[in-house]
């Protein structure tokens, strides 16, 4: 079902992008070259990390005209992963991401701003736990070009830290806890 | 062993009566716990605390459950005192499902706990290792977990309802030869 929503997503795109000239890539989260982490301070003592290990998304992108550039990204909620079973259960409830009702989040592009070679600021709905926020952040092209198998890759990562708030998760876990940072790695395939 | 340990036809022994309320007791605990430990909050001072108990003890219990069950199997059952064979058969079904749920409990309990693969501590005596694990473990035990506990509740009551029938109406030992060891 996501696949064949990606996949028709991906005709539309493909087909206004021709004129542009911008490649579309495909994240490659088949080879696990791409992944969706956050962290989130305990107590104000350390970090905590997790990720989502299932999400799936494309890009548009073109190294001449990168203002054409943007990106969609859906990430399976239920998906999420601290390395602790009794913690991922608790923050899939309806404390935090509530994920049985708001089974998905999704970061859709609406602008792209070059900031330099390689650098740029995108802007996007980003849409978690039902609500949906414009946000924009910096990214950073971290390479791109032949792959050893017949392919050319490009990657890329941008993070940005959240208000849990912002988006309706009000559960107490202390003062230097009230925001979380998602960093994206994504590495897509040129289609 | 001395025989007032074990059962006789007519009657339980000293281990199956004190098995019987240790289990009891065990079960009813480990409910109240479990209802109060998920509403704690992250700023209770029981938050951790109370998991770890209810995780160290179900394994406790599911041992003690193991040894009650086999000593069942290498005891004579006391003969059932109602004449009915239909109640004879409701009673012996509801007991077993008492077992069965028991058991459904403890593995769904342990499946959530090891969902990432890691191994349960127990009072850090022991760890019981993880073994399965899979795509959302621990939602889909925990939701399975939860049902059982409470249908657990349910057959529990019962249970109970049925000794006190025995009791009241039938006037039969049934509910006596569980708290003292009733001799020939």
């Amino acid at each position: 079902m996501k696949k064949l929503l990606l996949t028709t997503l991906f005709s539309v795109t493909a087909l206004t992008a021709t004129a542009a000239q911008a490649a579309t890539y495909d994240v490659d989260n088949e080879g696990a070259h791409a992944s969706v982490n956050f962290q989130i301070q305990h107590l104000g003592y350390s970090w905590l990390t997790g990720r989502f290990n299932d999400f799936d998304g494309s890009f548009e992108y073109d190294a001449a005209a990168p203002e054409k550039s943007s990106i969609e990204v859906v990430i399976d909620t239920t998906s999420l992963d601290s390395n602790h079973a009794e913690r991922d259960k608790h923050l899939k409830s309806a404390d935090f991401l509530d994920v049985k009702k708001y089974p998905t989040a999704t970061f859709k592009s609406t602008g792209f701003k070059s900031t330099g070679e390689g650098k740029g600021e995108i802007t996007g709905d980003f849409t978690l736990h039902g609500v949906t926020k414009s946000i924009t952040f910096p990214v950073k092209r971290i390479g791109e070009g032949n792959d050893p198998w017949g392919g050319y890759r490009a990657g890329f990562t941008g993070s940005t830290t959240l208000k849990l708030k912002d988006y309706g998760i009000d559960y107490d876990l202390g003062p230097a806890s009230t925001t979380v940072e998602i960093t994206l790695h994504i590495e897509g395939v040129r289609q | 062993m001395p025989s007032h340990l074990k059962n006789t036809s007519s009657g339980y022994g000293w281990m199956a009566i004190l098995l019987h309320w240790l289990v009891a007791l065990a079960v009813f605990s480990m409910f109240g716990l479990g209802l109060y430990m998920v509403e704690l909050t992250y700023y209770d001072a029981w938050y951790k605390g109370s998991l770890d108990l209810h995780k160290s003890a179900g394994i406790l219990l599911a041992l003690v459950v193991a040894a009650r069950y086999v000593w069942r199997l290498v005891n004579p059952s006391p003969s059932a005192l109602s004449a009915n064979r239909l109640e004879h058969l409701a009673g012996h079904a509801a007991h077993l499902m008492l077992y069965l749920m028991m058991a459904a409990l403890f593995v769904s309990g342990y499946l959530i706990s090891t969902a990432e693969g890691h191994g349960i501590s127990v009072f850090g005596w022991f760890t019981v290792p993880a073994t399965l694990t899979g795509d959302n473990q621990e939602d889909i035990a925990g939701d399975i977990h939860r049902w059982l506990a409470w249908g657990l509740m349910g057959l529990v009551a019962l249970h109970a309802a049925a000794a006190l029938k025995h009791h009241f109406i039938n006037r039969d030992a049934t509910l006596v030869r569980m708290l003292r060891r009733i001799n020939d």
